[in-house]
């Protein structure tokens, strides 16, 4: 049997719960002395990372190494793949040696879905991001903050919390993921960004869009800021920094229309002064932080639902059980 | 979870195999023994911490810790244990949610903690117990109390307070039925059921060690 995180499309809502419930008791593990747990003790898990990343690389090696997984990391720098090695035989190497999951960020969109859906690996994928497609695991994290902060306690999901998500929304692979895992928890998502920064095909997403930051603001839950990723963009998207900051960046006068209980949010890494104002990422309502150190708990939760048992604890698209999906 | 699942099983409560071993009353008076015992053992419990596994550990430790209190005055330390993440078992099966961990404030280190479990049977569960127990701190001794002793151990391991000695077959089910959870308190002796009959799915095929499919199997290990 599959078991795969490839998409936060595939999650249905108990899954999304399973998770974030998890993931609280996952964080509590980081609190403790002995930050460690037997529960993966013999398993290998291979980080496969086409892309660089520091801060998502990391932070699923700090969950593995706390489950006693056993880690390999395997980054496409200085590999066989700069050698021009294909991501078959690749995942054919890795399934040889034995991998019982694999992570993996690839520049490609579709990439962990198509080592997820072929025969080369028996093992789990767990997607880190593929190009503009998807960044489940950051979606998990982010949602599992907003519970904290707007519908504290297990169970609960975020019905009728207003988030926006700001920023280069073509270029986001965390965008899309939290749209599809925020509508499923049954948050409402307004997605604001200069026109040329907007999907083809968003209107058939499960959110709104608008241009104008301003008036979305006032009634925000939540806002996340998105970076604007330079390194994806091949053209003119707008026409100077200058201008997409003032339009579309988060500074203290916009801050000040948010609502008092509103937080703040970035997945990182954020380029301060561009889609975020200093003074913002460091006030008391940014939760960008506390972003990270969930990031390590989600992953933990993830990992152990996959890998803990027998066979994982989430149904994905790929395990579709009649009982499970509806 | 498993144990949830249980109190719609009723239809068991009423067939004729199943024999009530302990009632109301014999459950209550076990735990204030037990309570007292635990008194009398550590000189007035200065430094006991009540730890109960869920799920019906935790609310016998509850149980425990309102007597305890009638009995020193004192506000003695509560928590709750998750054992799940050191089952030994945990591969063999689907992977399962998590309970609530929860240590008290003022921690481990230098106490006395006092677990607290409905049935001891294989003794895998206190052995996971005793794991977790060993990345969350230094007690000065650990003590286990339990209301009902089964037998049929699998490790070396036995009960400090036990509520009622119980001599079972492995052919036998031990329900704990308690009031917060089921409606009523009880102990109940039954034939156990070849089928699985709670809320997990069963195993893919293969292992059927998914037999012990009552409460008091929570920590079954090999029937042999």
């Amino acid at each position: 049997m599959k078991r795969h995180l490839v998409s936060t499309a595939d999650l249905t809502r108990d899954d999304a719960l399973l998770i974030l419930d998890t993931t609280e008791e996952m964080a509590q593990i980081s609190t403790r002395a002995v930050k460690k747990l037997p529960t993966l003790r013999g398993r290998t898990v291979v980080n496969l990372f086409f892309e660089d990343s520091t801060r998502t690389r990391t932070s699923f090696e700090v969950a593995e190494k706390r489950l006693s997984a056993d880690v390999i990391n395997f980054s496409a720098k200085g590999s066989s793949v700069s050698k021009g090695e294909s991501l078959k035989d690749t995942a054919l190497t890795l399934q040889a040696m034995g991998a019982d999951a694999v992570v993996i960020r690839h520049s490609a969109s579709g990439a962990p879905k198509r080592l997820a859906d072929s025969d080369w690996l028996h093992g789990s994928v767990v997607n880190a991001g593929d190009g503009t497609h998807e960044h489940p695991t950051q979606a998990l994290l982010d949602a599992f903050t907003m519970r904290r902060h707007l519908n504290p306690g297990r169970g609960k999901d975020l019905a009728g919390r207003r988030i926006t998500i700001v920023g280069d929304v073509l270029h986001s692979r965390v965008a899309r993921s939290n749209v599809h895992l925020l509508h499923t928890l049954g948050a409402q998502v307004t997605l604001v960004a200069p026109p040329t920064l907007m999907p083809f095909g968003v209107d058939s997403w499960p959110c709104e869009t608008s241009y104008d930051l301003d008036a979305a603001l006032p009634k925000s839950d939540a806002v996340m800021m998105l970076r604007v990723q330079r390194e994806r963009m091949n053209a003119a998207f707008f026409p100077t920094q200058r201008e997409y900051s003032r339009r579309y960046g988060l500074d203290l006068g916009r801050a000040a229309v948010l609502p008092d209980h509103a937080i703040v949010m970035h997945p990182g890494p954020m380029v301060r002064g561009m889609e975020i104002a200093s003074e913002i990422a460091d006030s008391a309502r940014s939760t960008i932080v506390e972003q990270v150190a969930n990031g390590v708990s989600v992953r933990m939760a993830v990992l152990y639902l996959l890998l803990g048992g027998s066979e994982p604890a989430i149904t994905t698209a790929a395990s579709p059980t009649e009982e499970h999906t509806k | 979870m498993t144990m949830n699942s249980m109190s719609n099983n009723s239809s068991n409560t009423n067939s004729s195999s199943t024999r009530r071993v302990l009632d109301e009353g014999d459950i209550s008076r076990s735990l204030t023994r037990i309570a007292h015992e635990i008194v009398e053992r550590a000189k007035g419990a200065e430094d006991v911490v009540l730890l109960g596994i869920p799920t019906r550990g935790i609310l016998l430790a509850r149980r425990l810790h309102a007597r305890l209190a009638q009995i020193t005055g004192r506000d003695i330390p509560i928590g709750t244990l998750d054992i799940t993440m050191y089952r030994d078992d945990l591969r063999l099966k689907p992977a399962r949610a998590l309970e609530h961990t929860e240590i008290p404030a003022a921690g481990l280190d230098g106490k006395l903690v006092v677990l607290v479990d409905d049935v001891l049977f294989s003794g895998r569960t206190i052995r996971a117990a005793l794991d977790a127990l060993g990345d969350l701190g230094r007690p000065r001794a650990v003590q286990l109390a339990v209301l009902v002793d089964r037998g049929h151990r699998e490790l070396p391991i036995r009960a400090d307070y036990v509520g009622k000695n119980l001599p079972t077959s492995l052919r036998e089910a031990v329900k704990v039925k308690l009031v917060e959870t089921d409606g009523l308190d009880a102990v109940l002796l039954g034939a156990r059921e070849e089928q699985p009959s709670h809320g997990e799915q069963p195993p893919p095929g293969g292992q059927q060690d998914q037999q012990h499919s009552d409460s008091s199997d929570k920590n079954a290990g090999s029937t042999q």
